[in-house]
């Protein structure tokens, strides 16, 4: 047993700290302590400057232009960013369609859109709820029909994440409608601007503009899109699912998360002492710390499992349901923490008259709102357990 | 980065767990742990062969062993059998008489059974209010349910001594001893002194005793996670095969969901064991103990309970090994600081830091 990094692994640790230093701008971190909805130059030039080290692409192999780290040094790299409120990398290029060009693309596709990823060119999003197809989603129904050289597409897509900033979207179509569901599903590359597709935006829960609906209505795409074979589809949205749980656990976010609430624990009074004194707020938030502690280490044993075994198995399950419990318990905490402060709507109006509610603070109830996506989307938690009762217990 | 058992580790608990196996199985542990001496003076003898409580101190003691994760192995093995044998105490005599630099070769070899009266009725966790005190070098005062002290030849007692709290020995013949069972197997007893002739072993003796603590708390966690790991097995065994309404109760996904939350949590259980093992000796021992000992509070709790209730009528009967490992996991909260006594202490670190800049 040694919970220690070895001594590249701390050298390396040490590298990042040092470029996080000196290259993430303040004000981008200030916007994401804020909880700020981060404007597409913001994303786009973060990226430009990880690229500019070659650190954007953290899960692609030397070969393609990533760093070629090992899932320990990824884990030490997404820790020191989400400590250093650096914004999040985007997913769907980098971390989704990447990993899935790159095992059942062609060479062709792979020449074409790997370094239009790297570089910023393309900005993709992600075509895979419906309205009727959420946990359930091999009951999709958005059709895709050969005619010619072209699939031709009619459907609707739905929680689309930043759609309004993509150029193009890769989807999970339905191909042919007999057998199982998860047999006649296709996976297919779109471009946002083909006649034919409609993105409108979905306001959530706290009034902001993330997700959106996609119509597609008689949308023409060349059968050259089709990554794999047809009817294919479905064995590369399982590998891209898992794709997605990697860093599911987001334990430095929460990290943060626990930092930031301490602090404001202490600063805030209430009965005449700080808040970090009751007991009762002190004993949710122990508990919170301990689990987390715990996480940690959890983390940790499956990122070496992941290591040992060539990549992460059903277990990390277990790490999408505590993380995202851990890390939501804490918003709640930091909500609370705040009592009727957290109340006033962050309009801009608001926003602006740092006399009424810190910066710092007026979206806080709005974060707490936001992130209880976090136990739904990705497979809610109770699909990971489903995954994990198949997977493991073999009842 | 590394969470594999060293060489070393690995066989202590290969060789320990098939002692166990092939020597303590249920029947034999449900007949010594629930009649006097509650426990099996010949197979306490054969651990010690097996140099089990060797494993528990360091060379420097007389031992071979005696790190966080020494511990950790030793009773995560003991939890499986449910093996109602007094390590517990003997790992804790060990860590005061190293303290003390008393020789302790007849405690290690198995010989000479102590049993260790800490805490007391009214403050059975926190040592700030305890009553036994010192006179002239006797000892007068109540020290109550001392595991192992029902078959123990003597103790290791915490008494106030002036301002301070020492630690004295106290041989079971020079006192009132009366010992009993307890209700997860295994024995106990009750210490009385009235001016009882001691031995003082060690005055200010606060950060040994605190020690020992730590010790006996880590232990209970590795315990706990050997205990869990039976209790979840059996537990799925018996999803698998009883049937209701035409199918194997494991088939309904109200009891799949409900065995995922306790994989969730044994697992963030053996997590906050081998964090708490690694930070033996260092700096924040006792924070990270009594994290780990609330969480395995917590979850301990869950897995008793959730496993009898899944279990239904049968884990209802004495008969079915599975409600003694039940019975186990909820009592070992009442051992060495329950669930809110250590969440207190981690809350207490809030106040502290205060003084401390960020």
């Amino acid at each position: 047993m040694d919970l220690n990094f070895t001594p590249q692994e701390a050298a390396f640790q040490a590298e990042v700290r040092t470029f996080l230093r000196d290259n993430l701008p303040a004000e981008f971190a200030r916007a994401v302590r804020d909880g700020d909805e981060l404007p597409k130059a913001l994303m786009e030039e973060w990226h430009a400057i990880l690229n500019g080290q070659g650190w954007l692409a953290t899960t692609w192999p030397k070969e393609f232009g990533g760093p070629g780290w090992t899932p320990v040094q990824r884990h030490i790299f997404e820790e020191e960013c989400a400590r250093a409120n650096a914004p999040r990398i985007v997913p769907f290029g980098l971390a989704m369609l990447g990993p899935v060009l790159q095992k059942f693309g062609t060479p062709a596709q792979q020449a074409e859109y790997l370094p239009r990823i790297l570089d910023g060119t393309d900005w993709w999003c992600q075509g895979y709820s419906e309205p009727g197809a959420g946990s359930d989603l091999a009951s999709l129904k958005t059709r895709a029909m050969r005619d010619g050289d072209d699939y031709v597409i009619n459907g609707q897509k739905t929680w689309t994440t930043l759609g309004q900033y993509a150029n193009r979207i890769f989807c999970l179509v339905r191909t042919q409608t007999e057998g199982k569901p998860q047999a006649g599903i296709s996976f297919i590359l779109v471009d946002v601007d083909t006649p034919g597709i409609e993105m409108r935006p979905i306001r959530l829960i706290e009034g902001g503009y993330e997700v959106n609906e996609v119509f597609f209505t008689d949308v023409r795409v060349p059968a050259s899109r089709l990554v794999g074979q047809e009817n294919e589809g479905w064995t590369i949205a399982k590998f891209l699912l898992t794709h997605e749980r990697t860093n599911i656990a987001g334990v430095g976010f929460s990290m943060q998360a626990l930092d930031e609430l301490k602090a404001l624990a202490r600063r805030i009074r209430r009965n005449a002492k700080p808040l970090i004194e009751n007991p009762l707020f002190a004993a949710r938030l122990a508990q919170a710390e301990i689990d987390l502690e715990a996480m940690k280490i959890t983390n940790l044993r499956m990122l070496v499992r992941a290591r040992e075994q060539g990549g992460p198995g059903p277990e990390t399950s277990i790490l999408k349901i505590k993380g995202t419990v851990v890390r939501q318990a804490l918003n709640d905490l930091s909500r609370r923490a705040l009592g009727p402060a957290a109340a006033p709507f962050p309009s801009e109006d608001l926003l602006g008259n740092a006399s009424l509610v810190p910066e710092e603070h007026a979206r806080n109830a709005a974060r707490y709102f936001n992130n209880r996506k976090l136990s739904i989307f990705g497979g809610s938690n109770e699909i990971q357990r489903n995954i994990l009762t198949k997977a493991m217990l073999e009842l | 980065m590394d969470f594999n058992l060293t060489e070393d580790r690995r066989m202590l608990a290969e060789t320990l767990n098939r002692y166990l196996a092939d020597q303590y199985g249920a029947a034999h542990r449900e007949q010594v742990a629930y009649a006097a001496p509650f426990h099996d003076p010949q197979k306490w003898r054969e651990i010690a062969d097996l140099g089990i409580l060797q494993a528990l101190a360091p060379e420097t003691a007389g031992g071979f062993g005696g790190a966080g994760f020494d511990i950790t192995v030793v009773f995560e093995a003991l939890g499986r059998a449910l093996c109602p044998e007094p390590v517990l105490p003997t790992l804790m005599a060990s860590r005061l008489l190293a303290a003390a630099g008393v020789e302790q070769g007849a405690l290690l070899d198995g010989t000479m059974r102590y049993g260790v009266g800490l805490g007391e009725l009214e403050s059975p966790y926190a040592l700030d209010q305890i009553e036994t005190h010192a006179e002239n070098g006797r000892l007068s005062g109540r020290k109550s349910v001392i595991y192992g002290g029902n078959d123990a030849d003597r103790f290791l007692v915490a008494a106030r001594n002036g301002p301070g709290i020492a630690v004295y020995e106290v041989l079971a013949t020079d006192a009132q001893v009366k010992g009993y069972g307890l209700i997860d197997g295994g024995g106990a007893a009750e210490l009385f002194l009235e001016n009882t002739p001691a031995r003082l072993l060690m005055e200010d003796a606060g950060g040994a005793v605190n020690d020992a603590l730590d010790a006996g708390a880590l232990a209970l966690c590795g315990e706990a996670v050997g205990l869990m790991d039976v209790t979840l097995q059996t537990l799925l065994e018996y999803l698998r095969t009883r049937k209701q309404f035409g199918r194997t109760i494991g088939s309904f996904q109200a009891l799949q969901h409900r065995v995922v939350d306790m994989v969730t949590e044994i697992e963030q259980s053996r997590s906050i064991t081998i964090l708490a093992a690694s930070r033996m000796g260092a700096d924040d021992q006792s924070r990270s103990v009594s994290m780990a000992k609330n969480l395995i509070g917590r979850t301990a709790k869950l897995v008793a309970e959730e496993t009898i209730q899944m279990h239904g009528g049968i884990a209802m009967t004495w008969e079915a090994p599975v409600s003694h490992y039940a019975k186990r996991l909820t009592m070992l909260d009442h051992q060495l600081g329950d669930t809110d006594e250590h969440l207190e202490r981690v809350m207490a670190g809030y106040v502290k830091s205060q003084a401390a800049p960020g």
